[in-house]
């Protein structure tokens, strides 16, 4: 009797562990799988051209996405001018004087539920308050929904990032007669700027890939951008349009695209690990 | 008297600090609270023309000018519901394979290939499903579901490739990696001793996750779940790619549907006429308020375990 029990618990022990690991094996393959093909398909068409020219329509030959390469970098780099300096105000409250009180708990929460908030709904918010009061798509709309979006990542970063600093400087800079405000700036900001920059990379690669905000708001073109009062094109955008179109050459752009997004993005995450892993073993 | 810095003392230095970082915190309550106010405002329209009916009724019609937003919430939660059906008990085993079974020289790569499916932009894993999965769905896998299967409803459509199943599973590959990471974090919280004196008394593995890691972690793993649940509902670009974009209302998994994101992400900058953007933005504000509601869940369990989160 003993026997087959020992031996149904050692065979539900067996069985659950395989399949944990073919689990875990699907997880592998399914990135690989990915990878695989955003590489097979994308690297081809990344050429000069690519980076130069502006889109052509299709069935004509070269062109490229330049106009919209160059409109996600300014969007989200002017999206991070506005939402860095709020985020790491408001993350700073958070470590500091907001620890434990009631209004530090509730800002926290709510910004842990608005890193998941639905992009979509942050579009049209925007939309409603920006293109539709001035009449235009706009790239500076498409920036505020980026930076919203922003926002509650570089508020948490900032607040774990200070308080990884030791409270042991905090005080021996206290003790020494700065008054708050100088010890946060020279002390604790400089000594929490690595993980704080690395964590601002990871918000900014983060919308970088976002497309639904941006359908209602930077919308998209197929110019040059002149100003970012006006319809401004981008990566993501452009991916979507290409990859539902019926032409197999903007398809191809499309994958295209898709490669040069999700390797940057890869990029910048496996180099803030890297940079964060060898920060943290030092000390 | 007039010496500079020791001025009043409801106004030093360090007090206009402390106010400057408390009015900068409190910019995201207020833009929270405008967000709602906005879009429950420019909503107005259809809510006083349509009322409850808004909720429950399945016509959406531009033509007609009549929305109801029944079809878009029953995508919404079935492509929701084959998401999480499949996600959770493979992220579950990924975390287990992560935090118990795995050598520990395997734990980090592994561990970072899971993570770094989560730093995928959404929109390529969309393009992807359309051009890889749906072919595979329309040759494969649905025409065998629809020859076995056509007697039950939910199978009971022609294959296409694209529908509600094909969106389901690839946001099931969406948040897979976000619930896997939580939970993996969550079990390596249990005390080593815990499980030590399970293995002790002769647990096996499996009973020791199932008795003593589950029940230990069970706060942070239903956090981990309502996450990865908030996260399913609101997206947008991998349900648009491959869901179909159809509107009747249809049991089956195999048809064509529609999200209350995709919905919003193909008609909203063509709709014109008042009372229809009206409509978009409602069924907007009925999304906001649904993973609003299964996030803070998520917060409060997450919270409750002290575990910083793994996005």
């Amino acid at each position: 009797m003993l026997n087959s029990r020992t031996f149904r618990r050692q065979f539900i022990n067996r069985f659950v562990l395989i399949i944990s690991t073919l689990a875990a094996l699907l997880g592998i393959v399914m990135l690989v799988w990915i990878l695989g093909d955003v590489v097979l398909r994308g690297f081809g068409v990344i050429n000069w051209n690519f980076f130069t020219e502006l889109p052509v329509p299709p069935g004509e030959e070269g062109g490229g996405l330049a106009n919209a390469i160059i409109g996600t970098l300014v969007m989200t780099i002017v999206a991070a001018l506005m939402a860095v300096p709020v985020g790491v105000m408001a993350g700073t409250y958070l470590s500091e004087f907001g620890k434990h009180n009631l209004f530090g708990r509730l800002v926290r929460s709510l910004s842990d539920i608005l890193v998941s908030a639905p992009s979509i709904v942050v579009g049209v918010f925007v939309y409603l308050i920006m293109v539709k009061t001035m009449g235009h798509f706009s790239g500076w709309a498409g920036s505020v929904s980026l930076a919203i979006l922003m926002l509650p990542v570089v508020i948490r970063t900032t607040e774990e990032m200070l308080r990884l600093v030791p409270g042991e400087m905090r005080e021996s800079a206290l003790a020494l007669g700065a008054p708050y405000w100088n010890m946060m700036m020279n002390i604790v900001f400089r000594a929490a700027k690595n993980g704080m920059a690395t964590g601002i990379m990871l918000a900014v690669a983060r919308v970088a890939g976002e497309t639904a905000p941006l359908l209602f708001t930077a919308m998209n073109s197929p110019y040059w951008m002149q100003s970012m009062n006006e319809p401004m094109a981008n990566l993501t955008v452009t991916l979507f349009n290409y990859a539902m179109s019926p032409y197999n050459d903007w398809q191809e752009l499309a994958w295209g695209a898709a490669f040069l997004i999700t390797v940057s993005v890869l990029c910048v995450n496996i180099i803030t690990r890297l940079i964060l892993s060898s920060g943290r073993s030092k000390p | 008297m007039s010496t500079a810095s020791s001025g009043r003392p409801g106004f030093t230095a360090d007090q206009l600090f402390r106010l400057l970082t408390a009015a900068f915190a409190t910019f995201i309550a207020i833009l929270f609270i405008v967000m709602l106010g906005v879009l429950w405002h420019e909503s107005q329209p259809a809510i006083d023309k349509f009322g409850f009916s808004f909720l429950t009724s399945s016509d959406w019609n531009p033509v007609s000018n009549e929305y109801g937003a029944l079809i878009a919430i029953i995508g919404t939660l079935l492509t929701t519901l084959v998401a999480m059906l499949v996600a959770l008990p493979v992220s579950l085993g990924i975390a287990l394979f992560l935090a118990e079974i795995s050598p520990y020289w395997l734990r980090k790569p592994v561990g970072t290939a899971i993570e770094l499916l989560a730093a995928i932009p959404s929109i390529v894993y969309g393009m992807w499903g359309l051009f890889v999965i749906v072919p595979i769905m329309a040759d494969t896998v649905q025409p065998w579901l629809y020859d076995h299967f056509s007697f039950m409803p939910l199978f009971s459509t022609p294959p296409i490739g694209i529908g509600i199943l094909t969106a389901g599973l690839v946001l099931a590959l969406m948040i897979i990696p976000f619930i896997a990471s939580i939970t993996r974090d969550v079990f390596l919280m249990c005390p080593q001793n815990l499980k030590e004196s399970a293995y002790g008394l002769g647990a096996t593995n499996w009973e020791v996750v199932k008795d003593v890691m589950i029940p230990y972690g069970i706060k942070g793993i239903v956090g981990a779940i309502f996450l990865g649940l908030g996260r399913a509902l609101g997206e947008t670009m991998a349900v648009t790619f491959v869901i179909g974009n159809a509107y009747h209302l249809s049991w089956s998994l195999l048809a064509p549907g529609n999200s209350i994101a995709s919905t919003l992400a193909n008609e909203f900058t063509e709709a014109d006429g008042k009372l229809y953007t009206s409509a978009l933005i409602e069924l907007g504000l009925v999304l906001f308020l649904i993973t609003f509601i299964v996030l803070s869940i998520a917060e409060f369990w997450l919270h409750s375990t002290n575990k910083k989160r793994g996005a």
